[in-house]
């Protein structure tokens, strides 16, 4: 079946009509979310996370921004420029999250992290390992400088290793990944990542390699420092671990083997109100390359802006309206609360 | 009912306390203290026994249920496939091993 009729079929499934012919989302988040007596509003924004491009070096299975070599949507420097200037607005906003794609291959990347590095905000960038090697797919640039850069400006480096040993992470990420990931990891460790009080942080990610929950966040973290250590002396801070969305490859790839209502069905299942509580879009915003504002990345590769009532753009910059804005929940949100929950800093329980 | 086994019964596996709740209860009870909890042995290690003991019994139901609890608690295919080998290893070595029947067998009549 073709992506565009899978597409079409997945989102005709994630709907219904109820007898006045409004159509609903299929799974209904929102009446969870009453049923278990919760109020979801803003919190605050401490942190900004930008979506750079969906330009990678690589293609992965589960990803969300269905991110490629070929993908040409990119930040241009106007773009850049206002996300600096909204950061310098707001010390109440601490964070500069960095994702893509893979975010380095961006032309504006660097300028981002060096500005908002000297605005005192902390910078995580969401790095893709095997950037390091493979450089730029259109340009040929090399990335080898991105440890050292890293280092530099202090970033907190977060990679995707979907698990300890070879299969998993190559099944996920493509053939020879897990050996270019080990010797990526090696690189940052030699400029100080990792090392516990070097003040370099390096975090790694765990998603499931197919249509399951992840495991504990506590017990596979120390499964991974004891098999990374034993087997290939690189060490790191923390894992967190995340749940695949339902959303595009990975929905297409769900409905494509009749696992979507499954999957959905075993997200409903384990809503846990106390995940749900920890949700990550009550204390952030998320920027499209385009400077479109949404709830989440999720939303936003969804082309779901904020809130109607709310500007939707970060050129019409409102922080008041932003934080009073009701947050946009669909069916996929069940991903962020599902068991020990997920977000952008892995677990939230 | 047109398969002896269907996947879906699984689902419905907690009505067997339909006619006998009380020893349902007990039996759900015990069953989740035994593999879904961290103790001596972790929750993971608990799934790879169960997964291994599915293939000794050849239970689809415990195949099916074992396979996504040891995803589920962290195991990748490689060790989950290890732990179906023991136990396949041990049920063919208790085959083999009664082959010192067969030999004893042998030497009775002195062949």
């Amino acid at each position: 079946m073709e992506l565009t009729a899978i597409n079409k079929q997945s989102t005709e499934d994630s709907k219904h009509v109820n007898r006045t012919n409004e159509v609903l989302p299929r799974f209904n988040f929102n009446r969870h979310v009453k049923e278990a007596g919760l109020d979801l509003k803003p919190l605050s924004i401490e942190t900004l996370q930008i979506n750079v491009g969906k330009l990678c070096n690589q293609a992965c299975l589960h990803c969300h921004v269905d991110a490629g070599p070929k993908r040409t949507e990119a930040i241009d420097r106007a773009t850049a420029e206002k996300v600096v200037e909204v950061l310098g607005m707001h010390p109440e906003i601490k964070t500069l999250d960095i994702t893509g794609g893979a975010p380095e291959l961006s032309e504006h990347f660097d300028w981002i992290v060096i500005e908002a590095r000297k605005l005192g905000k902390h910078v995580m960038v969401r790095h893709n390992i095997t950037v390091q090697f493979d450089g730029n797919p259109v340009t040929g640039e090399s990335k080898a400088y991105l440890p050292k850069f890293f280092a530099e400006h202090q970033c907190e480096v977060i990679c995707s290793l979907p698990y300890y040993a070879e299969y998993f992470t190559d099944k996920q990420r493509g053939r020879g990944v897990f050996q270019k990931s080990m010797d990526g990891l090696k690189r940052l460790n030699d400029v100080g990542y990792g090392n516990e009080g070097a003040g370099l942080v390096l975090n790694l990610v765990y998603n499931p390699v197919g249509a399951f929950l992840p495991a504990s966040q506590e017990s596979l973290q120390a499964d991974y420092k004891r098999e990374l250590w034993e087997k290939f002396g690189i060490v790191f801070n923390n894992l967190y671990t995340i749940t695949n969305m339902p959303i595009h490859r990975f929905k297409h790839d769900l409905v494509r083997r009749g696992g979507y209502e499954e999957y959905m069905t075993k997200l409903v299942n384990a809503f846990n109100p106390i995940a749900a509580e920890g949700i990550m879009c009550r204390t952030m915003v998320s920027v499209n390359y385009d400077g479109t504002l949404s709830d989440c990345d999720f939303n936003q590769m969804l082309d779901m802006p904020l809130e109607k009532r709310v500007p939707q753009s970060i050129f019409d910059w409102n922080a008041e309206a932003v934080l009073n804005r009701k947050i946009v929940f669909v069916d996929h949100c069940f991903g962020c609360t599902a068991g020990a929950g997920s977000s952008c800093g892995g677990a939230t329980v | 009912m047109s398969h002896y086994y269907e996947s879906n019964d699984l689902k419905r596996f907690g009505q067997i306390g339909k006619h006998q709740k009380e020893l349902a209860d007990k039996f759900f009870d015990w069953y989740g203290a035994a593999t879904n909890t961290e103790s001596a042995l972790t929750k993971r290690e608990k799934q790879l026994i169960g997964l291994a003991v599915a293939h000794a019994i050849q239970c689809p139901y415990c195949i099916d249920a074992f396979t996504q609890s040891c995803l589920e608690t962290g195991s990748d295919p490689t060790q989950m496939t290890e732990a179906i080998h023991v136990a396949s290893a041990v049920r063919g070595g208790a085959s083999l091993v009664h082959g010192v029947q067969f030999l004893n067998s042998l030497e009775k009549v002195g062949a």
